[in-house]
């Protein structure tokens, strides 16, 4: 088993946290560097920004919050929303930042991910998937592949997309439970042990954590690498330190906090 | 103040480095320039992604040069991940690609790993007593990579390994030329703490 990575995740808009239920309803929750910054000093093992409406305008904002974090924070941090091109990739881990994650771009063209690997290696290359149930007959996993931030269904396999994704290049899966997301009812375990298990790359599972049960299950049915979470932090309900306690006396390896 | 030579290749996150040493007080400078390199106390070479590439990457740039004149000056020496493979002479990864060859032997695919890449924190185990790793015992640093070092029982240099399915080596010293397999510039206090002992290696205060 790895050593379980526990993430927080900041969706970001216009330079602001935001987190929302199901992909709606934002609620702003401060300052993604700030907070970042306070995550590092409780015992995050890496940080997620997903800047959740990235348009060609409002990239120069990507720019400076990777500038403020190379600043001060001193743990790995990926950067998503809206990466389209290698350029785009490179400018945002020139500037500091560890890894990039794709998602939408990288449905429309797969190529996006090996041109990425390829130019700076596949450690820095996430591939985010937003997962939905599905009855779709071509889903045979029965999760359906989203995207433009859960708005549009593709027809993919969640765990055919996934396998592809490290056939060209990704380093990692980012499994986000679109069902789940935001209700605390906890990681849908059975979409990321499909995942994990039908691929070499680690499995990052989000999507639905509320309780300190929810963050073991995800490990031990869920089989996930590491665990995203975002409300449950930002709102204080728990701590990291909280999580990787508990971890610990599951008997779940993690770095102490 | 401590002035320290990240060397710029044009590879990856190389900014991280450079922040981290001047958050930690010295004069850092991402650079290629030749004078401003062996003008400096210490010289750190970062590296991600793939072994060719940046083997390739420090020939076009003309850095391999600029590397391999700050060891002979016998300048402090930080290779970090890749960096640190590029210490050895070749690597599987990148059969036909050249390393800096300052090291004796080479870098091959991780062996029984769990998940490849080893991407994760883990607890390094030190061995010996090398200043670079002062105070640092059981400390966990975060790793990314595939490949590392090959173990060698005829030139001991390995000053810490972890555990990763099997012990893999985790960094090495040789005279004043250092490694690192993880990146000590992405691993919170006990990261600093170690560019911080590197930095006093440059202030020769060790």
């Amino acid at each position: 088993m790895t050593n379980v990575r526990i993430i927080p995740c900041l969706d970001v808009t216009d330079g602001r946290v935001v987190k929302g239920t199901n992909f709606v309803d934002l609620k702003d929750a401060g300052d993604p560097v700030e907070l970042a910054s306070k995550y590092d000093q409780e015992g995050a093992d890496e940080i997620v920004f997903l800047d959740i409406t990235a348009s060609s305008d409002r990239r120069e904002t990507v720019f400076e919050l990777v500038r403020r974090c190379a600043e001060e924070i001193f743990i790995p941090f990926t950067i998503g929303g809206g990466i389209r091109s290698v350029d785009d990739a490179r400018k945002i881990l020139r500037e500091g930042a560890e890894k990039i994650s794709v998602n939408t771009a990288a449905v429309q063209r797969a190529e996006l991910i090996s041109e990425i690997a390829a130019e700076f290696g596949t450690q820095c290359v996430v591939l985010a998937i937003d997962a939905k149930q599905s009855a779709n007959p071509q889903c045979t996993s029965g999760y359906e592949v989203y995207v433009h931030g859960g708005r549009t269904p593709t027809g993919l396999d969640v765990v055919e997309w996934a396998q592809r994704g490290e056939e060209y290049g990704a380093g990692e899966i980012l499994l986000t439970s679109m069902g789940r997301d935001g209700t605390k009812d906890g990681f849908d375990c059975l979409l990321t042990s499909k995942v994990s298990q039908s691929t070499n790359v680690p499995t990052i599972a989000s999507g639905g954590v509320g309780t300190l049960d929810h963050f073991s299950q995800g490990v031990l049915e869920g089989k996930a690498d590491a665990l995203l979470a975002a409300s449950v932090f930002h709102y204080g309900e728990l701590t990291i330190r909280d999580v990787k306690n508990y971890l610990i006396e599951c008997g779940i390896p993690v770095r102490p906090a | 103040m401590v002035k320290v030579a990240v060397l710029d290749y044009g590879i990856g996150n190389l900014r991280s480095a450079q922040k981290a040493f001047e958050i930690l007080g010295a004069e850092a400078h991402l650079t290629a320039d030749k004078e401003l390199v062996l003008g400096s106390d210490g010289v750190v070479l970062p590296g991600v992604g793939n072994f060719g590439k940046c083997a390739k990457a420090l020939t076009d740039s003309g850095v391999r040069e600029l590397a391999l004149l700050a060891v002979e000056n016998d300048l402090p020496f930080l290779g970090i991940c890749v960096g640190m493979q590029l210490l050895y002479e070749i690597s599987d990864e990148s059969p036909n690609a050249e390393g800096l060859g300052l090291l004796t032997g080479k870098v091959k695919l991780l062996e029984n790993a769990p998940r490849i890449p080893q991407m994760q924190w883990n607890q390094i185990q030190v061995e010996g007593d090398s200043p670079l790793l002062r105070g640092l015992e059981d400390e966990w640093f975060y790793f990314v990579h595939s490949y590392a070092a090959e173990q060698n029982h005829l030139q001991n240099i390995t000053i810490a390994t972890c555990t990763y399915g099997s012990s893999v080596i985790a960094a090495v010293q040789k005279g004043s030329l250092y490694g690192t397999q993880f990146h000590p510039e992405k691993s919170g206090k006990a990261g600093q703490l170690l560019l911080q002992n590197f930095l006093k290696i440059c202030e020769r205060t060790v």
